[in-house]
């Protein structure tokens, strides 16, 4: 089992913001041109906004869990099948081909065991790349599973949520479900006294919102990342106006009293440590 | 011309027969004339018409049955199936959302809570229960009155039709996510008997807010779908006139639905759907709740909430190490 890690440490990274220069990146957020060594010194965060760019499942890896402190990945060959055959412009089969082969990895979601501050930990990570993050069956059946191996094992867990999809489409009603699945095993692991801190990033929507990353004994947000349940564009056509500036912004949610607290990426994991040593059983 | 078929199409012979029907019946009781052969040979057809129609129903069609402007009204649900209900309003926070409507009731002299989300049938409910789209604090309200229902042993009865949690401002603002994610989360674990029933449309998350329990059925021309077809087909090919594309893509009717093992039971309809005939629709429906929890108020509350868990684990389908499994 522990042998994905090693398989981890090969996942291709795609830039998508890299300019033709490689040197220069334009920030999605406030529009900038800045020098990319800078944002990658500053862990993918822009130096003139403080926009926190997607961090990949390696490089959240890396900024969390201690040097060699990953004891085993868990369930790294589970895979998403095509249950519905679903076939739109595109298939969904070609889809998650693509998406493995951009992100090299089998699904949008990795579980770890591993030592935060040398505290052992469930760490569940979704990618935001990897058909935007969406939860379908292995999303779902993996969450679960990590829930109730902290449970079993009494460990802290942690759940990082990068998810502009929700629910994935591609697998109907079996995708829905999973909301059902992951909250039921987070309602049981909370009774049992479990500690679950979810970690918001840029972006978390929809059912991946409306189930498992709002059910944390404390959420966190990483800053400026778009939160919420339904999709700005849908909201704004829907009641046919425009939203008001920072709408649904991690600074929107915690001014409404929604999550617990905005951590700048650099002092993430002292913070989740802190946060680990105080609510310990 | 009233539009008669709603928009549907499909409809359109059969509401003719049955127009015509009406005539005859007219005519003959205004003119004393006898037509009752030539008006039960024309049932005869409408009836084979009807029962042809609705066998080859595409999913899109489907959809647009559960929409049907004229589709029973939880009230008429809640009129025909239940007695004594007292509805509670009021989410003790913010407002009271008409789009919930949640209070205790009997059914066969068996006292229940029952929640329901709800349309309405005139221009002026619809505007007022905002076309069955919950905020926020309709999704507390039915939580409440669900924890009450836990406290006294009373099963909960969800009868469920909306397009979906509303998207707008004020409910991102009071945390619509949150609140969908809370009330899946507590339904899992409340100690009574619980019964979910899609009327009419069962939206996204907006309708497992308030759907998750220890049955799950559907009425047999209602859907339950991860995403609106229109939603689905304006995302993934950039058009939302293929929604007929997206509602097969789906696979959200209730055929479909049994066969993914989402929902235990599909209740039947009458012939020519649930807005032709309330009253069947109903006892079905009542037959169905009735039978489920005489089977769940036998099971032991441990095991049935361990069951409820079990019922939500095994959900989803996928391989590992290439090996197929759907647990």
């Amino acid at each position: 089992m522990s042998s994905g890690w090693k398989g981890l440490r090969n996942f291709v990274f795609h830039r998508k913001r890299e300019m033709p220069d490689g040197l220069w990146m334009k920030c999605d957020s406030c529009g900038n041109l800045v020098y990319k060594k800078v944002v990658e010194e500053k862990l993918q965060v822009c130096p003139e906004c403080n926009f926190h760019f997607s961090l990949g499942i390696q490089e959240r890896l890396e900024l969390l869990i201690d040097e060699n402190g990953i004891i085993e990945e868990l369930w790294p060959d589970i895979e998403s099948t095509d249950p519905l055959n679903f076939k739109a412009v595109a298939a969904y089969r070609d889809k998650i081909t693509e998406a493995k082969s951009q992100t090299g990895l089998k699904e949008a979601v990795v579980v770890v065991r591993g030592k935060i501050e040398g505290i052992e930990v469930i760490l569940g990570i979704t990618d935001s790349r990897f058909i935007m993050g969406s939860m379908g069956s292995v999303v779902g059946e993996k969450i679960a599973r990590a829930v109730e191996k902290a449970m079993e094992l009494k460990l802290p867990l942690i759940i990082v949520s990068g998810s502009g999809g929700g629910a994935r489409m591609y697998e109907g009603s079996l995708s829905l479900m999973q909301m059902a699945k992951t909250s039921a095993a987070l309602a049981r692991f909370d009774k049992a006294g479990g500690f679950y801190i979810s970690v918001l990033t840029n972006p978390t929507m929809a059912g991946v919102m409306a189930s498992f990353a709002a059910l944390g004994d404390i959420i966190i947000a990483e800053p400026k990342a778009l939160i919420g349940f339904t999709g700005p564009r849908v909201i704004a056509q829907t009641i046919g106006q425009e939203l008001p500036p920072g709408f649904q912004t991690s600074e929107f949610l915690l001014e409404h009293g929604l999550i617990d607290r905005i951590i700048d990426r650099q002092h993430l994991k002292g913070e989740l440590a802190l946060l680990l040593r105080y609510f310990k059983r | 011309m009233e539009d008669t078929n709603h928009g549907l199409d499909f409809e359109a012979p059969i509401t003719a027969l049955e127009r015509k029907i009406a005539e005859l019946e007219s005519f003959s009781a205004i003119a004393e004339v006898d037509l009752s052969e030539e008006i039960k040979k024309l049932r005869t057809r409408a009836e084979r018409l009807k029962t042809e129609i609705y066998k080859n129903l595409s999913p899109w069609q489907r959809v647009l049955l559960a929409r049907h402007p004229l589709r029973p009204p939880v009230q008429y649900f809640i009129n025909l199936a239940f007695t004594d209900f007292v509805e509670l309003y009021g989410d003790r926070c913010f407002r009271d959302d008409r789009a919930i409507l949640s209070g205790p009731a009997k059914i066969d002299g068996q006292e229940v809570m029952l929640i329901a989300t709800r349309k309405g049938k005139t221009t002026r409910e619809r505007l007022a229960y905002n076309f069955g789209s919950p905020h926020p604090e309709g999704y507390r309200k039915a939580l409440l009155k669900m924890q009450l229902a836990a406290k006294f042993g009373l099963p909960i009865i969800s009868l469920i039709n909306t397009p979906g949690a509303y998207p707008g401002i004020g409910a991102e603002e009071r945390g619509q996510a949150h609140i969908i994610a809370k009330s899946i989360f507590e339904m899992s674990q409340l100690r009574v008997p619980i019964i979910c029933i899609v009327v009419g449309e069962g939206g996204s998350g907006g309708a497992l807010a308030i759907g998750v329990g220890d049955r799950f059925a559907i009425l047999e021309n209602a859907y339950f779908s991860v995403i609106s077809p229109e939603g689905c087909a304006a995302i993934l090919w950039k058009n939302s006139s293929k929604a007929p594309d997206a509602a097969k893509a789906l696979k959200l009717t209730s055929k479909d639905l049994k066969e993914l093992g989402i929902v235990d039971e599909v209740i039947p309809e009458p012939v020519g759907g649930a807005h032709r005939d309330y009253k069947t629709t109903a006892e079905n429906m009542k037959q169905y709740i009735l039978k489920c929890l005489a089977e769940l108020r036998q099971i032991p509350m441990d095991t049935l909430i361990q069951q409820r868990y079990e019922k939500y684990r095994k959900i989803g389908k996928f391989v590992e190490n290439n090996n197929p499994a759907s647990k």
